[in-house]
């Protein structure tokens, strides 16, 4: 399946290879570069790319690129997941993935990949029974390391790999033990002109912190499950109990997972917890461009947004702009034409606005095209769709373990056209 | 490659040397670092390999994470030092026999990732222990080998197939995705291995890891292909829901007539039982956290389901669009072939696919695709209007498709031609010339569909060629005005002179559209344009370029009329204005769906490497009962595992050899003969001989029949069996089965004895028979020469015989050398000694259908019967088990004791192995090797030490309570051992 892999940072260099099979010489890349030149954007780069005897797909995430080599017949989606989980746990592992921390951990990332696959076929993708064979390396344990000599290659063998609950290690034991979960539910939303909703639909996940001793069994029920339209659960949720009493009944793994993304029905109307009044116009003959932004919260159940963050590509005639920001402070670029305002949170009483005037090229006839804003915000304690969590139980253990859960409101592709 | 290094040449060998010091010292904490510093090296892509002898000397250090880095080491390098990267195998043939399962796994994982050729037997051996392992993750472990051998060496095939065939059986979770996997790589075609494992993977799937999860469903798809009806082409079964799609009305139709014409001959459609088994096994996984798995069921429903219910993938294929660009990229082209043929089911879902001006532009212009696909009589107002917000885009690859896209649309619907028409015209003035001339080219199209009602716009067009710039545009334009010159009759000329004007700097496309345009005026307005015509012709002669100047030439020839131009130039006209159908705007992704959705293939539109063929329905379902799985019967499913049942046939063959099993007579005698029959005798019946004597002409075939027969004997060291030809009858009485009760103690002479034969045949294989891998020896039973072209040999498979754990399997693999067809095989009167026993086989050779006749003498030249004997040494007669030191140790004391001192080898494990069927113990002491097994009969313990001493020297002690097998074992361990 998967022959080789190559990791390439946004200059072009390939900073580590590793092949699972014979040695692919890494000019395979230059296919990938040559490709890389012909995309406007990284992202525009093709997932896969046909050379002669190789196929590349290739994932981009914090821009290093992820290319894998594949020389016979497989799903393409197959091997983009499994770099997409490669980057989930290098991210999980070394708190980041960039070069740098990839560099620096580099014996680390060989022994992971070596646990991944094998052959090119994956092996161990679980988080929790990678880190029963590789402990992640921390500041304290490198000190500890390099003066003891010992290592971070786990003593004892993986005995999850055998287990019924494979993506659970064994013996795990806490002084405190808890969970936590937060619901977190992103809106996604297209705003025309004039403000009215073309498109809007609300993506949740939740998020599980569990600390648990033992072998825990945990249900998790909803007041309003109907809600739920479509779900996606991790392996540990048994789909069964689900589908007869719409409950969710499963053994967590052991510390941070995602325990189920949703989907809410889109016959629900998506309440929309902000709105932008614009007014940007260009006119013609003319080398200044008026530019006024108004936001204002509206349908957050008395909760404040907050976290606001308002970014739009400016047209490429735009020289610079001169605006007043009410409150909050804003950046442009003239090279990416990138305007962003940082606003924070929208106070109902005195709503934010950014005004002011856009230099253009002189002579330049005016841009046809106006900028769409995309917006970011937050809203703490609700979440939008008015998804509640009835009960928390455990099963299965003695002690009684602190049980949290949050609930969070962010917008996710959240785009006003003007 | 060496890249050169900034320091100095003297710089790199202090460094290499440094490193030589590090990983030779005692210390392994120095070794680590060194370790360490090779990993980066390796990971950088600089050339490491220098360094091997020095790392491979510490493959059996004791520090877990400096093996753990010597193992990624040795695997990368192992290829190009084959030699030294022999040193470590005996690392991992010890870790192969470790009590720890992981540990036997993680040697298995790094013995079999050495790409090292001369290994390869090594490697077989180590896989087919490791597919009997007791522990599950050994064995998936052994699965994930399989492919790795079978890419070293594709020789090995037939025996991996094997290997696969057994593990395919095996029922636990952790299994199956891997051998599956192994299976798509080594043996994609050997669908007929699924049926009896069908069920079981279905029902096993949802607890499958999700990686295994893509293979199996990917798999089964296939296999459904091949094993069941088409859903959708029964009339009876779909009934009014024909048209629950909008997009499907047209397909409807099409169904129903074919459907009314079917009807009469095709019974009602019923969904066999299988298949929807696994539509409902596979439908909770669209509820996966992987896309990949949500993807395998998609493309499985897609291809698989009646068409009501492949609605349910939609959803979970929206949900997929959340994900990264990447995935998003994959998941929307397979959504743009899906909505070609499956409209209805995306529809509900249109918003999803609105674009976001923070979409990569390959995203937007996937979902334009899929938005086109979509759009319908009433939803192609609210498409259009979105469609014109993308027109106001920045990014202008993506306006360029958009405009392609309004074309397709006002292709497609008829009623919005006209405002889709304008909207482009009003696009000619936009400011960006890319923008223009894409709509130039789209209105070109859509002009073509009903020119005479917009001469207004050609006019228009006409006035662009004045400003726009880009070749395809210009030649467009030229195109429209020269095809529609009579509906632009003031203008056309006027087009043409100032292209003459410009000719010598257009483009080649351009300017063969003047060509055109001017041959085309020529015809309709000679008056006008003759001169200007004349002029562009002479241009073109001196053109550079040889197509221009072939393009004027022909054109002259046809149009100017010369005493010598032939009868064509009448038709010019006809020719040059002929009405030319419009184009048909079409989706790139139309047709697409004959590649498995899913795949790399589909993806790229292309065959890659290794894809499997989607293969169409069959026209009438293939036996549903080839699925049943039998648990009564141990000797068919023995087959099964052994991977030897190729087709009905030998399921025929093995159930008569059960028969004979059952049957309660023993006659003392047997005759396998070769007998030439008419007919194939009732098999249930087989056990009577055939009467007909066997035929003596010799009609040639190539017929290589292999034999498999499992032997069994009691503790004797020596099997008579004759084979023979007989004239004579034989009676109808059933002259096969258990001949005699076990003998209650162990007979020092060679009195007792049952062989148990158990037959198959499996002819298209022209592979030796032997299941087992080299180390096995095969011994000659009859001659090629001696058996006028029918070579028998035997080998011990060291397999346990299902059918009576008490019996010794014995392999027997006959092969015809002649091209005369060999027929009706069979055991005539066996001369078995008291204690043995022997299995029946059923002749063999009947059911293939070819006829002809196997020649065999006895030591009389007439009558067709050879005489022969099988003997099998001692060590064949008990099979291994397993037991940890101190269970040895502790049963060492109870047995008495033979001994004798030896030359050590170090094959010496290897010699003792391939002498007697025993496992070995693992041992704390490198002088020392250990084995264990117990007799096959009796199950008496049979414990084997040898131990090295110097000068080559050792000690062989064998302790057994059995004396007689004790003696003749030291002997024969002796003699393989100082040989």
């Amino acid at each position: 399946m998967i022959h080789s892999l190559f990791l390439v940072n946004s200059s072009g260099d390939i900073f580590l290879e590793k092949h699972w099979k014979s040695v692919v010489s890494r000019s395979v890349c230059d296919y990938f570069f040559e490709a890389q030149e012909r995309a406007s954007e990284p992202e525009n780069v093709p997932p896969v790319i046909p050379t002669p005897h190789h196929y590349l797909i290739s994932v981009l995430r914090h821009r290093i690129y992820f290319v894998a080599v594949i020389q016979s017949e497989v799903p393409p989606l197959f091997v983009i997941e499994f770099l997409h989980r490669v980057v989930d746990t290098f991210q999980d592992y070394f708190g980041v993935c960039t070069e740098a921390a990839i560099k620096d951990n580099v014996v680390v990332v060989y022994e992971l990949l070596e646990e991944m696959l094998d052959n090119g076929f994956p092996l161990a993708t679980e988080s929790n029974i990678l880190k029963e064979l590789i402990k992640p390396p921390t500041i304290l344990r490198t000190v500890v390391n390099t003066i003891t000599g010992s290592t971070n290659v786990g003593e004892q063998l993986p005995t999850g790999q055998l287990s019924v609950v494979p993506w659970r290690r064994t013996g795990v034991k806490y002084t405190n033990n808890e969970a936590y979960f937060d619901v977190v539910e992103e809106i996604d939303a297209i705003i025309d002109k004039s403000g009215s909703t073309i498109t809007a639909e609300i993506q949740g996940v939740i998020d599980a912190c569990v600390k648990l001793s033992g072998m825990p069994d945990l249900t998790l029920s909803f007041m309003n499950p109907r809600l739920l339209d479509d779900v996606s659960f991790h392996p540990c949720v048994r789909f069964k109990r689900w589908e007869a009493e719409r409950i969710l009944s499963f053994i967590p793994p052991d510390g941070n997972f995602r325990l189920l993304s949703y989907h809410v029905s889109s016959q629900n109307l998506v309440a929309i917890p902000v709105y932008v009044k614009h007014n940007i116009t260009f006119r013609e003959g003319s080398s200044q461009g008026r530019f006024e932004l108004t936001l204002g919260p509206k349908q957050t159940m008395g909760k404040a947004v907050e976290s606001v963050l308002v970014s739009s590509q400016l047209p490429r005639g735009v020289l610079n702009v001169n605006l007043n920001p009410s409150q909050g402070t804003y950046t442009f670029d003239p090279v990416t034409k990138l305007l962003s305002w940082d606003v924070g949170k929208i106070n109902p009483q005195k709503l934010p606005s950014l005004k002011g005037s856009m230099s253009l090229q002189a002579g330049a006839s005016k841009p046809d095209e106006n900028p769409t804003i995309n917006i970011q915000f937050k809203i703490q304690q609700m979440a939008i769709s008015g998804l509640k969590v009835n009960r928390l139980d455990m099963y299965g253990e003695k002690y009684k373990p602190f049980k949290g859960i949050k609930y969070m409101t962010k917008a996710g592709k959240f785009q006003v056209r003007t | 490659t060496k890249t050169p290094r900034p320091w100095s040449i003297f710089g790199y060998f202090e460094l290499d040397i440094e490193l030589h010091e590090m990983l030779d010292s005692n210390k392994d904490s120095l070794k680590l670092e060194a370790m360490k510093r090779i990993v980066a090296m390796i990971a950088r892509g600089k050339n490491a390999s220098d360094l091997f002898p020095a790392v491979v000397k510490n493959v059996a250090c004791k520090n877990i994470e400096v093996k753990k880095l010597v193992y990624v080491y040795l695997v990368r390098y192992a290829e190009e030092q084959q030699d030294l990267a022999l040193l470590s195998i005996s690392t991992f043939q010890r870790g192969l026999k470790d009590p720890n399962q992981l540990i036997r796994a993680s040697a298995l994982r790094v013995l079999s990732s050495i790409r090292v050729t001369i290994i390869v037997p090594i490697m077989m051996l180590a896989i087919k222990e490791a597919a009997s392992d007791m522990s599950p993750y050994v064995r998936k472990t052994a699965a994930h080998a399989i492919p790795k051998l079978y890419s070293l060496d594709p020789d090995q095939k037939d025996q991996l197939i094997e290997v696969i065939e057994k593990l395919l059986a095996d029922k636990t979770t952790l299994v199956a995705g891997s051998v599956v996997m192994a299976f798509e790589e080594v043996c994609p075609e050997r669908i007929d291995l699924i049926h009896k494992n069908y069920r079981k993977l279905c029902n096993l799937l949802i607890d499958v890891e999700e990686w295994g999860q893509v293979v199996i469903i990917n798999m089964l798809t296939r296999y459904a292909r091949t094993q069941f009806l088409n859903p959708n082409e029964s009339l009876l079964e779909e009934g009014g829901e024909k048209t629950f799609y909008g997009s499907d009305e047209e397909e409807g139709k099409e169904d129903k007539v074919e459907a009314a014409a079917l009807v009469v001959k095709r019974k009602p459609y019923v969904m066999d039982p299988d298949h929807r088994l696994l539509l409902r096994n596979t439908k909770p996984l669209l509820q996966s956290r992987n896309a990949a798995v949500v993807m395998a069921v998609a493309q499985l429903y897609f291809h698989l389901a009646p068409k009501a219910e492949v609605g349910v993938i939609a959803k979970a294929l929206v949900r997929l669009m959340r994900s990264h660009s990447e995935v998003q990229y994959v998941v929307l082209q397979n959504v743009a072939t899906m909505t070609i043929k499956r409209r209805g089911m995306f529809e509900p879902y249109l918003k999803s696919f609105y674009i976001r001006s923070t979409d990569p532009t390959q995203i937007k212009v996937l979902k334009l695709e899929v938005l086109t696909n979509l759009a319908n009589e009433t939803n192609i107002s609210t498409i259009l209007r979105e469609f014109q917000t993308y027109i106001k885009s920045m990014d202008k690859d993506f306006v360029a498709a958009t405009i392609q896209a309004i074309g397709r649309c006002a292709t497609n619907i008829g009623e919005v031609r006209d405002t889709c028409l304008n909207g482009l015209v009003q696009l000619l003035s936009n400011r960006d010339e890319l923008v223009v001339a894409e709509s130039v080219v789209v209105i070109k199209k859509l002009l073509q569909m009903q020119p005479e009602k917009h001469s207004d716009i050609i006019k228009h067009m006409a006035k662009l060629t004045d400003n726009i710039q880009v070749p395809m545009a210009r030649a467009s334009i030229l195109w429209l005005i020269g095809e529609y010159c009579e509906h632009v009759p003031k203008i056309a000329p006027d087009v043409l002179r100032k292209m003459a004007k410009s000719f010598t700097n257009e483009e080649d496309i351009v300017k063969l559209q003047i060509l055109n345009l001017a041959a085309k005026l020529y015809l309709t307005n000679s008056k006008q344009t003759k001169l200007l015509t004349q002029y562009v012709l002479n241009l073109a002669k001196y053109d550079q370029n040889y197509d221009i100047r072939d393009r004027a030439r022909f054109i002259r020839q046809l149009i100017v009329p010369t005493d010598k131009s032939g009868a064509l130039s009448k038709y010019a006209k006809k020719l040059f204005l002929a009405l030319k159908p419009a184009p048909v705007l079409e989706s790139p992704f139309k047709d697409r769906d004959h590649f498995q959705l899913g795949s790399l293939s589909h993806l790229l539109n292309a065959k890659a490497g290794g894809y499997q063929e989607l293969p169409d329905w069959p026209e009438s379902a293939p036996d549903p009962s080839v699925r049943n799985v039998e648990v009564k019967y141990p000797t068919c499913s023995m087959n099964m595992q052994a991977g030897r049942s190729r087709d009905l046939k030998d399921c025929i063959v093995s159930t008569a050899a059960r028969n004979f099993w059952m049957n309660p007579k023993p006659p003392p005698n047997y005759l396998l003969s070769s007998t030439k029959s008419k007919e194939p005798k009732d098999r249930s019946d087989s056990e009577s001989e055939d009467e007909e004597e066997s035929s003596t002409e010799s009609s040639e075939s190539e017929s290589e029949e292999e034999s498999e027969s499992d032997t069994d004997a009691k503790k004797k060291k020596k099997v008579l069996l004759s084979i023979s030809i007989n004239h004579t009858l034989q009676g109808n009485t059933s002259p096969l089965g258990r001949l005699w009760t076990e003998p209650p103690v162990l007979c020092p002479s060679m009195k007792a004895f049952c062989v148990a034969l158990l037959l198959k045949c499996s002819f298209p294989s022209p592979q030796a028979a032997s299941p087992t891998c080299g180390p096995l020896k095969t011994y000659e039973l009859l001659h090629r020469i001696t058996g006028e072209g029918l070579a028998v040999t035997y080998c011990f498979s060291r397999r346990p015989f299902t059918g009576d754990p008490h019996m010794v399997s014995v392999q027997i693999q006959f092969t015809n050398n002649t091209e005369v067809e060999a027929r009706s095989l069979r055991v005539l009167e066996p001369k078995l000694q008291s204690g043995m026993r022997i299995a029946e086989f059923p002749e063999i050779g009947q059911s293939s259908g070819r006829t002809g006749c196997l020649s065999l003498f006895s030591l009389n030249t007439h009558t067709k019967k050879f005489f022969v004997t099988i003997q099998p040494p001692v060590g064949e007669l008990m099979m291994p088990i397993f037991m940890t030191e101190n269970e040895f140790k502790k049963e060492q004391g109870e047995l008495g004791t033979r001994q004798a001192p030896v030359f050590m080898d170090h094959v010496i494990i290897q010699r003792v192995i391939s002498t007697a069927n025993l496992s070995r113990v693992p041992c704390g002491s490198a002088m020392e090797c250990r084995f264990a097994g117990k007799t096959v009969t009796s199950g008496s313990l049979v414990l084997v030490t040898v131990v090295t001493k110097e000068e080559r020297a050792a000690q062989v002690t064998v302790n057994c309570e059995k004396m007689l097998i004790g003696t003749m074992l030291v002997k024969d361990i002796l003699q393989a051992l100082s040989q």
